[in-house]
């Protein structure tokens, strides 16, 4: 607990840990690896101003490619430049990227177990007023399900940015989830990544929130309004979901008998579906699935989508305290 | 190392390229199952690849240096894999284990479990794409090395392999060269009748490619193609390569159904008299 608030109190203080879309913290890191690293190459479907691979294409365009509107192209071509000891990270939204990839991504990049980080941006419903079409809610269940994928949806900025350095160390295919709207820094000032790790602020004794991206500062919020009606939540961040960090799912399991998992995804297939299926083999405890309810997204704007979907901290306290009250 | 075997004797490649029929039949009705037609239309252009073309060290499959090759058609892996052991990459016996379990000779190509094999393929229509990366790679690092893609005709009519080739196209990939096995016959039948690929030399020149249409059992022309590919400078070169799906077993020639199915006992023995009486 007391991890937790100095976090929040330490709250954009410096000009590092300043409020910002993932995806800028995406373009910021790149632009750091690729001069610390040659290397690094960069490649794009043209979308380069919105996933921010844009500043890394200015400063290096003999390591970048655009590869126009064709992301199977985007996928092979990071494929075989990978073959040739290179570094690629492909980037589009998430909705192309994963979807209409998967088969190359699944053939050529998880089969083969190439080295090749697939950094996407525009996940979720916060894309917003674009609509269903470009909000990518079945993303992590289309990466989580491959052989050797790794699957890492950073919560804000400053985690973005480790992740990114994490990944480009790590060898073997990545995926990452980035989101297009600005995100309140959650991560504290001495967190350290890595991969497979999960982040616990607090372990309740009523109930663990486990969220993953932008819902985990919707879960600290909704744990202040908990506590202060005499409620113990404790909240996760569990920013890899594959491979999911059991031990953390089980110390909460144990601990409270009532897990939450909170995620801008379907319900089914993402982190929920991952700490379900983790729990009923190993340790079977009451679980609650915040996420979008198996529909499509639709126009508007981000907050009041979140609101539509079920997606804010009223919400996770809503679930908390229905489920708590059947128990 | 230059090359690893370099010949321009046309009647030792000829020779060669029966051999590496022989091999093929030999493994697939060993396996019981694999596809014949595509793996003998494309035999002379492999063996004129492995055999004399490319430099390609079997001591060292990760030499930095080498040609690459990517079997895009990954059905036709029992070819893949007779060039490969004829290299010297591993073992001829190994050709025995073909489809069985724990083999590293799988139905498709994989490489992480078989060196000599640049990159896992089996699902059509991605290995060009794959090809254009590793030319960027090696431009990147000042390497002459350069990329076959060998493609089926009828592999061409998934979108990809259009989004690959505009690309090479447009970074002016001269270090790339497709080859297509224009045998011209798919798993459903002839591909005019299933979706007409013609004009296939004008659609690959429409794209930016300089385009080489030659007979591709013709060791003289395909060696020549290979040549003239390798002098062409500021874009991608596109062999196509008219063929005959089963080429070499009269029996098999020109016939949909052996696609997808492996000689049995019987039929392998006239295959094998018909290859040694045409030598």
């Amino acid at each position: 607990m007391n991890e937790r608030i100095k976090s929040t109190e330490h709250r954009a203080q410096s000009t590092e840990r300043k409020d910002i879309a993932t995806r800028d913290a995406y373009g910021e890191a790149l632009l750091e690896l690729g001069k610390k690293r040659d290397d690094v190459v960069v490649l794009d479907a043209d979308l380069s101003g919105s996933t921010k691979t844009a500043s890394f294409a200015k400063a290096f365009p003999n390591r970048f490619y655009n590869m126009g509107i064709s992301e199977q192209d985007l996928i092979g071509t990071a494929g075989g430049l990978s073959l040739t000891g290179k570094l690629p990270f492909a980037s589009t939204f998430a909705v192309f990227e994963t979807g209409r990839a998967w088969e190359q991504i699944r053939q050529t990049i998880a089969y083969s177990h190439l080295n090749v980080k697939l950094v996407a941006t525009h996940s979720g419903i916060t894309v917003a007023e674009d609509g269903a079409s470009h909000q990518a809610i079945e993303d992590v269940a289309l990466m989580r399900v491959l052989p050797n994928m790794t699957v890492i949806v950073p919560s804000d900025g400053i985690e973005t940015k480790q992740v990114i350095a994490a990944i480009a160390d790590y060898h073997g295919p990545v995926y990452v989830r980035l989101g297009r709207s600005k995100v309140p820094v959650v991560m504290p000032e001495d967190y350290k990544f890595s991969i497979g790790k999960a982040h616990t602020y607090h372990i309740g004794k009523d109930a663990n929130i486990i969220a993953a991206g932008i819902m985990v500062s919707a879960a600290l919020n909704a744990m202040e309004i908990l506590k202060k009606e005499g409620i113990d939540a404790g909240v996760i961040n569990m920013s890899t979901i594959k491979p999911l960090d059991n031990d953390a799912v089980l110390c909460a399991a144990k601990a409270s008998g009532l897990i939450v998992t909170a995620e801008e995804h379907s319900i089914i297939g993402g982190l929920g579906g991952a700490v379900c299926e983790f729990l009923s083999e190993n340790y079977p405890v009451p679980v609650r699935r915040i996420g979008i309810k198996d529909t499509f997204g639709c126009s508007g704007p981000s907050d009041e989508l979140m609101k539509l979907y079920g997606l804010t901290a009223d919400n996770i306290v809503k679930t908390i305290k229905e489920a708590l009250k059947k128990s | 190392m230059t090359r690893f075997s370099g010949s321009r004797d046309i009647g030792q490649l000829k020779k060669q390229a029966r051999t590496v029929r022989t091999e093929i039949l030999k493994m697939l009705t060993e396996a019981g199952s694999g596809h014949t037609g595509g793996s003998l239309s494309a035999a002379d252009i492999v063996t004129a690849l492995y055999f004399s073309k490319m430099r390609h060290n079997p001591k060292d499959p990760a030499w930095k240096e080498r040609d690459r090759f990517i079997l895009s058609k990954g059905h036709a892996a029992p070819l893949l894999y007779t060039a490969l052991a004829l290299s010297g990459y591993f073992d001829k016996a190994l050709l025995k284990t073909l489809r069985k379990i724990g083999s590293p000779l799988q139905g498709h190509p994989c490489s992480k479990l078989l060196p000599g094999v640049e990159i896992s393929t089996g699902s059509l229509g991605q290995g060009l794409s794959i090809a254009n990366g590793m030319a960027m790679g090696l431009k990147m690092d000042g390497l002459n090395s350069r990329v076959y893609c060998l493609l089926g005709d009828g592999e061409t009519q998934e979108g990809q392999v259009w989004e690959a080739a505009m690309s090479a196209s447009h970074y002016r990939l001269d270090n790339i060269c497709a080859i297509i096995d224009n045998n011209g016959l798919q798993i459903d039948g002839h591909c005019c009748d299933v979706m007409a690929l013609e004009p296939i030399v004008d659609k690959w020149a429409a794209f930016g490619w300089h385009v080489i249409d030659i007979d591709g059992h013709d060791m003289v022309a395909v060696i020549n193609a290979l040549d003239e590919a390798e002098t062409v400078k500021g874009k991608p070169t596109a062999i196509v390569a008219r063929t005959v799906k089963g080429k070499g077993v009269s029996f098999f020639e020109g016939k949909v159904k052996y696609h997808g199915m492996a000689p049995t006992s019987e039929e392998l023995g006239k295959a094998l008299k018909e290859l040694e009486d045409n030598e």
